[in-house]
């Protein structure tokens, strides 16, 4: 199975490659720029440096997650790397994989744009080192055996494709400092800077010439093919991104615009070191703690071979992340990347650009601190693009719950006016043609990054691999985890989630039919069609409040990255299962339209699990796919639960007939419920149940407690609220009369208030309309009659037209029972006694009197339909006999014969 | 059986007769449809078209056909069923899934058994592989895949549906009936059962989930539509016989055995008892049997004694092949029955009883011992005459062991009566404690 090495097999020693070069004095971390892993007993090491692309320890053994190291930073005693996250083809969605167009190559990876995953991992997740490839869009995947090298085309920020600038791949260094010169050992992968910055469509588009030179320049940006080509690659990409800013900053405008999204803000987070936005104080002293680590390692690197001692630190990568970044740091990068471009532009082209830029180090550092400060005011007055980026959470959280209040605003005027026009879901889905629009943009863009990148010559250094780190199968790639990130409804099923045991891979499919099912042809057939439970309606009328209070609940717990407990009761038929339904399609709406971040989402059923430990192999199978028993299932469930991962998104779990969970131990619903309280839990549990007392009646009490208060009850649906129903399901299909509708939905709710008895009954009496009719052609509108008839098909008990319908030795044996029952003064009888009394009606009645053996068949008979409840037949005449019935209803029943 | 031959040719009364047999026991056990169950219109009717719309549409339904016990519940469903799968596109399209309550006892085996009629992926040859859970996860992803439009509909009948309303959790009835309630592969849920308080056995989660759809067989039929029935029953088919003067010969005996005063008494008789259609074959069945090339028609005697074969009482025939002395015991506790009411007794009261009607009056009884009267005790209780109270009462010593008669005092006096060479001072015994 696995490839590479896991912790699990071979223990691995972590160690800094040299001393911290720079110490971050407000988060308490110290940079270091190299790491070293080496294999117990094995004398071997492998070097991680800055801009090194890492193999990390995810789900897959098969095919571990692939990061760019950014930054190595210890902090708390934990060694952790700050990454850029590239994609394999199997983590992406598969339903997203259309967009692409093709087939995706095997070893086709793709630069992470998105937000949603954290890009601090702990460096005990690094495997190893792997080369990436970096190709134009349209250049052909390279054929060949190197099976151990990954390409990178495109990009992808959970929406779309789009073709990788160079700058992007490149722009991690700081333009403050060009690159040292680079040894000819050292691993391409980190030779240029680079930026995390996605590109997005709304950003100011670059002009052309820039462009095409920073494509053509990255072409061979990996390349360690000579020290003097890079080096004028480098100046060169240099030039570029700070004529990148430059523009950028004449639009500055147009960008706050841009920046008012959600995600703005946890991007910033995410990238600036350590996570928190600084002031320009804090700012100055790092920069000035890198220019002394920097100079420490230039002296340093003459003496050891290391491949790239050079840091990369994150703070000193700020121009194409300027707009993005709050007050003084934007400000502050762009001025300094106005100031660097002025220098580097002096060196252009010249292999001695390195030195021409750390001479003028020191220009540098006086230059910067009136840079600092002067900036910051001047910008947060004039175009501040902080504002809104610092807002924008709390502000789309808002806009999103907006979106969800208008929509119900619509679902009442739809349910108020039946003939308004009701197709407001195509407002939350990004029609087809938004699809078709983008994707031509990415040709657009595509085709001008076209034929620039023809030369592939560059070579991709290799790290030495792990012995064991075969080449690498391409099919393996498809299968891992792509149900885990796809937030969808149900998670993809695996093609294989049968038995083991099963000879071959069965997938469980009805087959299908030869021959396409009828459609509705006439208005009632249209009705009973639209009224049946199972078709989806358009809206969930008469549960707004609900929605939105479980809404706001699973956004809020999803914003936040926190995890917690809902219980939701109600009696069947209440809406709780398809609000909450509901409740998911909407986030899911909001993650795809990029207002939250994206989340996986787990169904389960107590009822459709056959030991309530299943739970744990279906959570787990619908999670990662991965089949396992249910021990190992739980193991692996804590594990993931209860330890910070990289690339963790927010998992929401709805269990349905939590009842079903119950064991003596409660164990399975102690963890369901224990999960979301652990730190990196971000499990979000909405349990479903009928009863409100549940968590009081059956569970112990560290089990209530962990579920927490938050509940939700459902109240049964009041008349107004099931016609409401109705309406809203019939829609524009004039069917029924209005009192037929009021009737139905009177008599649901005085016995029940189950939407689903309501629909049934109505979709039975479109029936018997349809049957009584005259003229099977136009049969009308169902009436009051016809209602009537089928609530009384449904509600009328049988008891009595059973009793009418019974032989007359029966009917004689229910009055006998009755005589006894009035002679003993008892509800309860012997055979025995009952027959005294049938045999002495039978002479009253002039009838033979039956032997005992068909006394005894009558009363098993009686039995048999529950109009008598009898004992085992084995005590013959000794048995006992109660009615089933009402006295009365057997009086009533025999009196009108 | 000889082969059919052109239709006026005069057949040998040998040939007619099994013919006759063969056709008739065919359609007296159920083998052959008839045309249309009779009485039964709207049920048909509402049933036919629900199926067909299943069939059809893709629309998922579920419905329960409920009557007392040989009402014709599976009569109904198996016309409807032939009638539906008359239709050519109906009969490529339609999966049926047959379960029986009594076979099926618990989800594990039913989950099998469907996989297995539905020849899903997971099954090689017969054999159904897996795990129940993989099982149930399997057919639920199966069910779950499809759609109203696309995937075959799926036709679900449950034989004695109450008996899976006691399976564990009622996890099987609660994703059928999910299924027919939500956009999943169209499938049709008929369940069979004679309880009319079946829907209370449900689960409340299970029952929301039950469209409610109920139909009832509850005929209220009349004597003289008995008759009839029993006349159609018995009636030769004129178009299709072989042997026309023969089938002639015959339907009119039918007609003329209906008209009879004691036939229709002994049918009367039993039309009150039941009118369990079933039972009523039985009757006609053994009358049957006694048609030969001596007896060529059914005769009202053979009716009368199938009919007394038919409504004999099971315990006096048993009390028939007993000896003296059992009898005596049986006796004795009938007395015991009556001094204590009903209260269980033991082997010492049954033997003193005994004794002592011995002592009073006996000159044709022989004096038993104790060992022998215990081992007349033991054989009433192995022929179920006696029963020992309950469990605990079984391990105690065996003349102290507390029994009860099984037999009402009708039983016991109407053996006695038609028991040959009974001894009057018995006779007597029995009619009282003290004659």
């Amino acid at each position: 199975m696995g490839r590479y090495f896991t912790r699990n097999r071979v223990r691995r020693i972590y160690k800094w490659g040299s001393l911290p070069i720079s110490y971050d004095r407000k988060l308490k971390t110290d940079e270091y720029d190299s790491l070293h892993i080496s294999l117990e007993d094995l004398p071997r090491t492998t070097v991680i440096t800055n801009g090194e692309y890492i193999l990390i320890e995810g789900v897959d053994d098969d095919n571990p997650y692939v990061a760019k190291v950014k930054k190595l930073i210890e902090s708390d005693k934990k060694k952790k790397a700050l990454v850029q996250w590239f994609f394999r083809v199997g983590e992406l969605p598969p339903n997203k994989m259309k967009l692409l167009g093709r087939e995706p190559h095997p070893q086709e990876i793709f630069f992470y744009e998105g937000r949603t995953c954290d890009d601090e991992i702990d460096v005990e997740s690094i495997l190893n080192t792997v080369q990436v490839k970096f190709l134009s869009a349209e250049a052909p995947f390279p054929e060949g055996d190197r099976q151990e090298v990954l390409y990178v085309k495109l990009s992808w920020n959970t929406k779309v494709f789009k073709a990788v600038k160079p700058e992007q791949m490149d722009t991690v260094a700081g333009p403050r400092l060009a690159p040292p010169p680079p040894l000819p050992c050292s691993p391409p992968a980190a030779a240029t800077p680079r930026s995390r910055a996605p590109s997005r469509r709304a950003l100011p588009t670059p002009d052309l010439m820039v462009m095409n030179r920073a494509a053509a320049v990255g072409g061979f940006v990996r390349g360690t093919v000579s020290a003097g080509k890079l080096m004028e690659a480098e100046a060169e990409s240099m030039h570029s991104a700070s004529k990148l800013s430059a523009s950028k900053c004449l639009s500055a405008k147009r960008r706050s615009s841009v920046t008012r999204t959600p995600g703005v803000r946890k991007k910033l987070e995410l990238s600036s070191p350590g996570k928190t936005s600084m002031d320009g104080d804090d700012m100055l002293c790092q920069l000035l703690d890198k220019e002394l680590a920097e100079d420490a390692l230039l002296v340093q690197r003459s003496t050891t071979s290391l491949t790239r001692p050079m840091s990369q630190p994150c703070g000193l990568t700020p121009v194409r992340k300027a707009p993005r970044s709050p007050g003084s740091w934007g400000s502050l990068s762009m001025k300094q990347s106005l100031s660097l471009s002025r220098l580097t532009l002096g060196g252009d082209g010249s292999p001695a650009s390195t030195q021409h830029d750390s001479a003028h180090r020191p220009f540098l550092a006086s230059l910067t601190p009136p840079l600092l400060d002067t900036p910051h005011r001047a910008e947060e007055n004039e175009n501040s693009p902080i504002v809104p980026a610092a807002a924008s959470p709390r502000c789309s959280r808002r806009k999103s719950a907006q979106l969800v209040s208008s929509r119900i605003r619509k679902q009442l005027n739809l349910s108020n006016d039946l003939y308004s026009d009701g197709d407001d879901s195509d407002e939350f889905l990004p029609s087809a043609k938004d699809l078709r629009s983008s994707s031509e943009e990415e040709e657009q863009e595509e085709e001008e990054f076209g034929g620039s990148l023809d030369s592939d010559e560059e070579i991709v250094a290799k790290k030495s691999k792990r012995g064991a780190a075969g080449p690498r199968t391409p099919r393996s790639a498809q299968k891992p985890r792509s149900s885990a990130r796809t937030p969808r409804k149900t998670p993809v099923k695996k093609a294989t989630p049968t038995t083991p045991r099963t000879p071959r891979q069965a997938t469980p499919s009805i087959p299908s039919r030869s021959l396409p099912a009828r459609q509705p042809g006439s208005a009632l057939e249209e009705a009973r069609a639209r009224l049946h439970v199972s078709s989806v309606p358009e809206s969930l009328p008469c549960r707004e409040q609900e929605f939105q209070d479980i809404y706001n609940f699973v956004e809020s717990k999803i914003m936040d990255g926190t995890g917690g407990c809902m219980y939701i009761s109600g009696v069947p038929g209440t809406g709780k299962t398809a609000t909450v339904h509901e409740v998911v399609h909407s986030l899911q709406r909001a993650a795809d339209a990029d207002d939250i971040p994206s989340f996986n989402f787990v169904e389960i059923n107590g009822m459709k699990m056959t030991d309530p430990h299943q739970a744990y192999v279906q959570i787990l199978q619908k999670l990662t796919g991965q089949k396992a028993t249910a021990d190992h299932a739980a193991a692996l469930l804590e594990k993931r639960f209860s330890h910070a991962g990289p690339k963790k998104e927010s998992t929401v779990l709805l269990v349905d007939e939590l009842d079903l969970l119950w064991t003596r131990k409660q164990n399975v619903m102690y963890n369901l419920f224990d999960w979301p309280t652990r730190r990196h839990g971000r499990l979000v549990v909405l349990t479903i149940a009928n009863t409100m007392d549940l968590p009081e009646r059956i569970m112990i009490n560290r089990v209530a407690s962990r579920l927490g208060l938050t509940r939700m009850s459902f109240q049964p649906y009041s008349f107004k609220q099931l016609q409401q129903i109705i309406m809203s399901r019939l829609n524009k299909v004039k069917a029924f009369e209005e009192d037929a509708l009021q009737l139905v939905s009177r008599k649901v709710a005085a016995l029940s208030g189950d939407a689903r008895r309501c629909l049934d009954i109505c979709r039975r009496a479109t029936e018997i309309c349809e049957h009584t009719s005259s003229d099977p052609s136009a049969p009308g509108l169902v009436g009051m009659s016809h209602v009537m008839q089928a609530l009384d098909e449904m509600f009328s008990s049988a008891y009595v037209t059973a009793i009418r319908c019974a032989s007359i030795q029966e009917q004689l044996f229910l009055r006998a029972v009755l005589a006894e029952f009035r002679r003993l003064g008892l509800e309860e009888a012997t055979f025995q006694q009952v027959l005294v009394q049938h045999q002495a009606l039978c002479r009253v009645e002039g009838l033979q009197p039956p032997s005992v053996s068909e006394g005894l068949a009558a009363c098993q008979r009686l039995g048999a339909c529950r109009l008598l409840l009898l004992e085992p037949s084995r005590l013959g005449v000794l048995q006992r006999v109660r009615l089933n019935v009402s006295q009365d209803d057997v009086l009533y029943a025999l009196k009108a014969d | 059986m000889s082969k059919r031959k052109a239709k006026d040719s005069q057949m040998p009364i040998g040939e007619c007769i099994s013919q006759v047999q063969t056709l008739l026991r065919e359609r007296l056990c159920h083998q052959q449809l008839p045309q249309r169950p009779e009485g039964v219109d709207s049920q048909h009717k509402h049933l036919l078209e629900l199926l067909k719309r299943t069939a059809l549409h893709g629309e998922s339904n579920s419905v329960l056909i409920i009557g007392p016990r040989g009402t014709g519940k599976t009569l109904l469903l198996r016309c409807v069923l032939a009638e539906l799968l008359a239709e050519e596109d109906i009969h490529k399209t339609l999966l049926q899934v047959h379960l029986n309550g009594l076979l099926q006892t618990d989800d594990r085996i039913a989950l099998k058994e469907i996989t297995r009629q539905l020849s899903l992926e997971n099954v090689v040859g017969d054999q159904v592989f897996g795990s129940f859970a993989e099982n149930l996860t399997f057919l639920l992803e199966a069910l779950k895949k499809g759609d109203r439009s696309s995937s075959r509909p799926v036709l679900f009948i449950l034989d004695e549906f109450d008996l899976f309303a006691h399976h564990k959790n009622q996890t099987l009835l609660y994703n059928l009936l999910d299924v027919s309630q939500s956009a999943q592969t169209p499938v049709a849920v008929v369940g069979l059962t004679c309880r009319l308080d079946v829907l209370e056995l449900l689960e409340k989660r299970v029952k929301s989930r039950f469209s409610h759809r109920q139909i009832h067989l509850l005929r209220s039929l009349s004597f003289s539509q008995y008759l009839q029935a029993v006349q159609a029953q018995l009636h030769l088919p004129d178009a299709s016989f072989p042997d026309s003067t023969f089938c002639h010969d015959w339907n009119a005996s039918v007609k003329a055995l209906c008209e009879d005063k004691s036939v229709e008494e002994v049918l009367l008789r039993h039309f009150n008892s039941t009118k369990d259609f079933r039972s009523l074959h039985r009757l006609l069945m053994a009358s049957l049997s006694r048609v030969s090339v001596s007896n060529p028609t059914i005769k009202p005697a053979d009716l009368l004694d199938a009919s007394r074969l038919f409504s004999a009482d099971a315990m006096t025939n048993v009390l028939h092949g007993l000896s003296i002395l059992e009898l005596c015991l049986v006796i004795a506790m009938k007395h015991l029955n009556d001094i204590y009411d009903g209260e269980p007794f033991n082997l010492q009261m049954v033997y003193n009883e005994f004794k002592r009607f011995l002592q009073r009056k006996s000159n044709s009884m022989y004096n038993f011992d104790l060992p022998v009267v215990m081992k007349a005790f033991e054989h009433l209780q192995q022929l179920e005459v006696v029963r020992p109270v309950d469990a605990a009462a079984a391990r105690a010593q065996r003349e102290y062991q507390l029994v009860r008669l099984m037999l009402d005092h009708s039983q016991i006096m109407e053996a006695l009566q038609r028991y040959p060479q009974c001894p009057t001072d018995v006779k007597q015994w029995a009619a009282s404690a003290f004659g």
